[in-house]
């Protein structure tokens, strides 16, 4: 191979600053050489994704400036990237879901004012065959699973003659056999001279597919290295700014008493599909147990089923407590939040929904802080002096970065509103907690942090339960991992003796036998 | 496409901003309204007047006199309380648009005490009848779409805009049937018997008292207590409402009995205390006039009391230019939606920013 | 009975018209992702600005000393009414789509506004005109039912069909062409991903902002139309104070019971201009005429009511509707 190879991609001295504060991007340069895979690795916030927005023509930088093949370039909008061929696939897929792969695949481009939807469909399944992927053109992408819509992300890219794709953490949202099929996939495109940036802040990613990697952090650009001449220890100092040990902590607890047990859960849709089907399974202070399986597995109706937010249709959630000496069952399924409590039952939740459900983003944190408790108070007013009160000790213990307790909470970052949310549910001290995808967009401080903050209840013989996506870390903090797949549990295992891959089967293939392990 | 060097960025680009200190905020907006008058000026001057002397003669016409003021005030009342009951809808982006079916069917309710029990009851009981009549019969009409939107989630805009319609055509039922004043050739209701009016208080009846004491009793509300938290909750997310332990449904169907039954409340000021009888125009659009102001106020009960004052000085105004200028008086609200108009725009200033090519910041408004 | 059905229908198809027309300009504009509540306002707008148009061009001609053409004042009536449908549109979409302004009290001003303007122009016109603005005999004619040779003469169908008044023909055209250039055409599925997911449109290259704009101001022309119709048939050409009368909220009704669907459109247009004149033709002893008014409002409420109880992924509102899209939200 020849060094001086033509760079598809350079991007000189890119800054981009949203508001007055938030500089995303400052002095950043990457180059992307032809035919290669390039990583671009960071934390999250480090402003990866921010940087690739401004090549496919979603921002526009405040200064520097971008050459494609080697002349320089402005792009004022998608339609520009797609004219250099420049194409990206988003974390979040932007599919319209009442249209089919076909119709949008071709959505925007140009063409005959009749749209000739037969030969789109050849033409997709041309496209599809020459890569080995496998779809339908004609389906509806609310019929889809993720994987399907991840593969018409890329077609639809391609389709539009892409050479150079950017594809934003493609693998977040599949199993470990997807994710290979998609490496496969892009080694396939990359013999076909396509050049393709991957972001990602999974290293063992970047070891596999990559040819080279570029590092951010917070913004700033850190560096460029072979990949064949790095490893992971290097590439993590580079990431994070110093040495840290990626190992999660997982104290042994000696006493375990179950407090939940759920039997025979079940759920519909409005469409009148199961979401659950018969879940059954048990969580027992002290321990964390992890939920793994992939996006819409039934992951989001199992938590709000259980915290009183979505009906079920049969099964039971039994909370066991010990009053005076005797064991107490309580039937908590079907009851609303507020009954929960009035019940004298303290159980957490932190919804994947941070801003959506778990907290309000137009009101400070005062206000979200009484979220909670609001109604425990006499009378008809309300008192915002201890809420007050405790969100002063919530900034101060868990180090919330916030111009006060009088900003909406909307106007935190990412970590700063989990710690909010997480602090507020841990304040009220519940015996269990369940927490969804509670480090989603965080940096890996915070995430640590979060961790911390899980084990910190654990030891203190609550029943913790971890809905993740990131198998690393649910198999590296969960003492027992509880894999859904299609609603219905394919299994429960110790991830101390099964493999990433192991599990990643469990995640699209339900055991014949429901394999039920308790110790 | 071109990508000439000297062309690099888009002419207008536009980011979010941090938050505008509040001085700079009403500057914007003040600039905002003087724009709306000057628009208004500017179709004045194409009618062929003299927009300064219009509307000196609009303020002159509001509060040149002590008459003209009671008008104001008047006129203000309806608007003011209703702007209220409307804010505890829109508080939690319930589209309450059906303040005008609310004020009717109060009206019928008052109108049914004064017209045929003020020989039977003495004053005070009547005037009691006709307050929980008038409320009970605005909240219940409010009630109606509130139920059928927790359950079914039911566009509400619509409903109530419907109930609207429906209120007016059974106030002309009654007009042309069963209240139809004896003796009278044309459709009519009866005027109220004295005993049946309200007391004037400083030249204007009692309800801009009550307006005043809801002034402060709604601010208190939202801001101070359980249901008014509820309703902020609500308001921002439905979800996390729910997620709170908060029953939507029942905040919804609660609070838009409120909203209704304030709006029921001014039906039986405009009945008893304005108008002594019941017409078409009993509502008058101020319904729909309240939106802007409880809009504008940014639904702020104190706001609203100076924006409704403003609004009810407009609608006065342009009764007197209709006199002088021969200007149809619809003006008022033509002119209160250029007025909507700019600051709905001039909010966009507030949250964003725009940045010129080859400039760091430049501001326009 | 057959020829109550017949004479019905007839009126119904003539009533249902301007609804017809309402609605159509709001599916288009709300399948771009604008929830335009200001129907009323802009129908009002076209309204009066059809009529005085038409009677200004008949006056321009008389005093000319000549003949004023009704085609020719058909012709103005319904460009001028477009126009000023399409400028109403003009303010709503540059409020919401450039100044991203809250798209429900925008389309409530607009409806306050435009009500205003249709008031004011008409007391403001009707003053100059020395009473009221009235067209002439011509004019009205123009706006009268057709006799189509041949077509008209078949029994019954003939009259069911083939004799209305040229704005019907026009309208059902438009509910066709509209149905087609949703679903056949590029231009219309990329307006539908604009309306559903603009960040998706976005991303696919499709420029949001001149979608909108034109989806918003063609569809506001339309309910202009519509309010025109109102004007030049309804009222047979003369300016009745608060003639729309909640015509264009029934519109943004009838959208929903179209399932924003243009062909269905039709059908339910026809249905609620039937409901709105049935009070003429049906009579039902007991019933007085304000409560059988009431029909229309009370359909309207209860087919709300059934609609919101079962829902569908197909054929529902335009997700989008309601939201204003800016995009670099972080």
């Amino acid at each position: 191979m020849e060094e001086t190879r033509k760079l598809a991609v350079q991007m000189k001295n890119i800054t981009k600053t949203f508001g007055s504060k938030v500089v995303a991007n400052h002095n950043v340069n990457l180059e992307l050489r032809q035919g290669e895979i390039l990583a671009l690795l960071g934390e999250n916030g480090s402003g990866k994704t921010t940087l690739m927005n401004m090549l496919s023509g979603i921002y526009f930088p405040d200064h520097g400036s971008i050459y494609i093949n080697g002349k320089e370039e402005t792009i004022r909008s998608p339609k520009d990237a797609f004219a250099l061929g420049i194409g990206m696939i988003h974390q979040h897929f932007k599919l319209v879901d009442v249209m089919t792969a076909a119709e949008n695949i071709v959505l925007g481009l140009p063409g005959k004012v009749m749209l000739d939807r037969k030969a789109a469909n050849q033409k997709v399944k041309e496209l599809a065959d020459r890569y080995e992927f496998e779809i339908d053109p004609t389906k509806k992408i609310y019929n889809m699973a993720v994987s399907e819509k991840q593969t018409v992300e890329i077609i639809k890219v391609l389709y539009r003659g892409a050479d150079i794709l950017i594809l934003d953490e493609p693998t977040a949202v599949l199993t470990p056999q997807e994710t290979e099929k998609l490496f496969a996939v892009l080694r396939n495109m990359k013999k076909d001279g396509k050049s393709i940036i991957i972001i990602t802040h999974k290293l063992h990613e970047v070891l596999a597919i990559s040819d080279r990697v570029t590092i951010l952090r917070k913004g700033e650009y850190i560096g460029t290295v072979d990949t064949l001449k790095t490893n992971q220890s290097e590439l993590t100092e580079m990431m994070v700014g110093r040495k840290i040990s990626l190992a999660i902590d997982r104290p042994e607890m000696k006493e375990k008493k179950e407090i939940l047990k759920v039997i025979d859960l079940t759920c519909l849709n409005s469409d009148g599909v199961k979401t659950l089907d018969s879940v059954t399974f048990s969580a027992y202070g002290g321990e964390i147990l992890g939920v793994a399986g992939i996006a819409g597995s039934g992951q989001k109706e199992l938590c709000e089923a259980i915290a009183g937010l979505y009906p079920a249709v049969g099964g039971s959630v039994l909370y066991e407590s010990e009053v005076d000496g005797v064991e107490v069952k309580e039937r908590i399924l079907g009851l609303k939040p507020d009954e929960i409590s009035k019940k004298g039952i303290s159980m957490a939740f932190v919804p994947e929904d941070r801003l959506g459900m778990g907290l309000v983003a137009g009101m400070d944190m005062t206000d979200n802080v009484m979220l909670r408790g609001y109604k425990n108070n006499k009378g008809i007013f309300v008192d915002r002096k201890k809420p007050r009160e405790l969100a002063q000790k919530l900034i101060q213990d868990l180090e919330i970065v916030t111009p006060g307790v009088d900003t909406p909470v909307g106007r935190l970052s990412g970590g700063n509103v989990q710690k909010v949310l997480l602090g507020r549910e841990i304040a009220c001290q519940p015996r269990v907690l369940i927490v969804a995808y509670p480090v989603r967009g965080l940096d890996i401080n915070s995430s640590y942090r979060i961790y911390d903050l899980l084990n910190e209840q654990k030891k203190k013989g609550v029943a913790v339960i971890f809905i993740g996506e990131d198998l690393d870390v649910l198999m590296d903090l969960s003492d027992r991992l509880m894999v859904l797949c299609g609603g219905r549990v394919s299994g429960i295992v110790d991830p101390r003796t099964k493999t990433k891959e192991d599990i990643g089967l469990m995640m699209i293939k339900v055991a014949d036998q429901k394999a039920e392990v308790k110790e | 496409m071109s990508h000439e060097a000297e062309h690099k960025e888009p002419l207008i680009r536009m980011t979010k901003r941090d938050a505008m200190a509040p001085k700079k905020a009403w500057l914007i907006r003040g600039i905002a309204f003087l724009g709306a008058l000057l628009t208004g000026a500017l179709l004045i001057l194409v009618l062929g007047h003299n927009p300064i002397l219009v509307y000196k003669d609009m303020v002159v016409g509001a509060f040149g006199s002590r008459t003209v003021i009671y008008e104001t005030v008047k006129l203000t009342v309806p608007l003011l309380i209703t702007a209220i009951g409307i804010s505890f809808a829109f508080k939690m982006k319930f589209w309450n648009i059906g303040a005008e079916g609310q004020i009717l069917v109060g009206a019928v309710a008052a109108g049914y005490f004064g017209l045929f029990m003020a020989t039977v009851l003495p004053k005070i009981p009547l005037v009691i009848c006709m307050i929980v009549s008038s409320m009970l019969a605005g909240g219940l009409y409010g009630l109606l779409p509130a139920v059928c939107k927790a359950k079914w989630g039911t566009n509400e805009t619509l409903f109530t805009l419907m109930l609207n319609y429906i209120a007016l055509a059974f106030i002309k039922f009654l007009m042309n049937g069963p209240w139809k004043a004896k003796g009278s050739s044309f459709p009519k209701i009866d005027m109220l018997h004295k005993g049946a009016r309200l007391t004037k208080i400083l030249g204007v009846h009692w309800g801009w008292i009550v307006a005043l004491i809801l002034v402060v009793l709604s601010w208190i509300y939202f801001n101070k207590t359980k249901q008014g938290y509820e309703i902020a909750v609500v308001g921002e997310s439905n979800n996390t409402a729910r997620y709170a332990g908060i029953n939507v449904s029942k905040v919804f169907i609660r609070t838009m009995f409120l909203s209704g039954a304030l709006c029921g409340l001014v039906g039986m000021f405009q009945v008893a205390g304005a108008d002594y009888t019941i017409t078409e125009s009993t509502a008058g659009g101020v319904g729909f006039t309240a939106i802007t102001v409880a809009w504008l106020a940014k639904m702020n009960p104190y706001g609203m009391l100076l924006v409704a004052g403003f609004i009810a000085m407009l609608e006065r105004g342009s009764n007197t230019i209709q006199t002088i200028y021969k200007i149809p008086a619809s003006a008022s609200e033509l002119l209160t939606g250029i007025i909507l108009f700019f600051m709905l725009g001039c909010e966009f200033f507030i949250t964003y920013k725009l940045i010129l090519r080859g400039r760091k910041e430049e501001q326009d408004a | 009975m057959l020829s109550t059905i017949q004479t019905l229908f007839i009126a119904a198809v003539l009533a249902g018209t301007p609804l017809l027309l309402g609605a159509l300009g709001e599916i288009l504009t709300e399948k771009s992702g604008n929830m335009n509540l200001g129907v009323e306002g802009m129908m009002f707008m076209g309204a009066i600005s059809g009529l005085v148009g038409a009677y200004y061009y008949e006056q321009g001609v008389l005093t000319k000393g000549g003949t004023p053409s009704g085609a020719a004042a058909a012709l103005i009536a319904l460009v001028i009414s477009f126009l000023a449908g399409a400028l109403g549109a003009v303010i709503y979409s540059f409020l919401t789509i450039t100044l991203r302004a809250n798209q429900n009290v925008t389309g409530l001003t607009l409806t306050i506004f435009g009500t205003g303007f249709g008031n004011f122009f008409g007391e403001y016109f009707g003053l100059k005109a020395g009473g009221y603005v009235a067209v002439g005999e011509r004019t009205k004619a123009a706006f009268s039912n057709l006799r189509i040779p041949v077509l008209s003469d078949i029994p019954v169908l003939g009259k069911l069909l083939f004799q209305y008044n040229w704005m019907v023909y026009l309208a059902l055209a438009l509910a066709i062409l509209l149905a087609w250039f949703f679903n056949k055409t590029r231009m219309g599925l990329n307006l539908r991903a604009v309306g559903e997911s603009p960040a998706t449109a976005d991303a696919a290259g499709i420029n949001i902002t001149r979608y909108k704009y034109l989806a918003t101001i063609i569809g506001g022309g339309i309910c202009g139309v519509g309010g025109m119709y109102m004007s030049m048939v309804t009222t047979s050409g003369v300016w009745v104070h608060n003639c729309v009368n909640g015509y264009g909220w029934l519109a943004v009704a009838l959208v929903i019971f179209a399932s924003w669907r243009a062909g269905r459109a039709i059908l339910v247009s026809i249905i609620f201009g039937g409901l709105t004149v049935m009070r003429m033709y049906v009579r039902i002893p007991g019933l007085p005429a304000q409560i059988y008014d009431m029909i229309p409002y009370v359909a309207t409420i209860i087919v709300l009511v059934i609609t919101s109880m079962r829902q569908s992924k197909e054929f529902a509102q335009p997700k989008s509707c309601g939201t204003n899209y800016f995009r670099e939200e972080r």
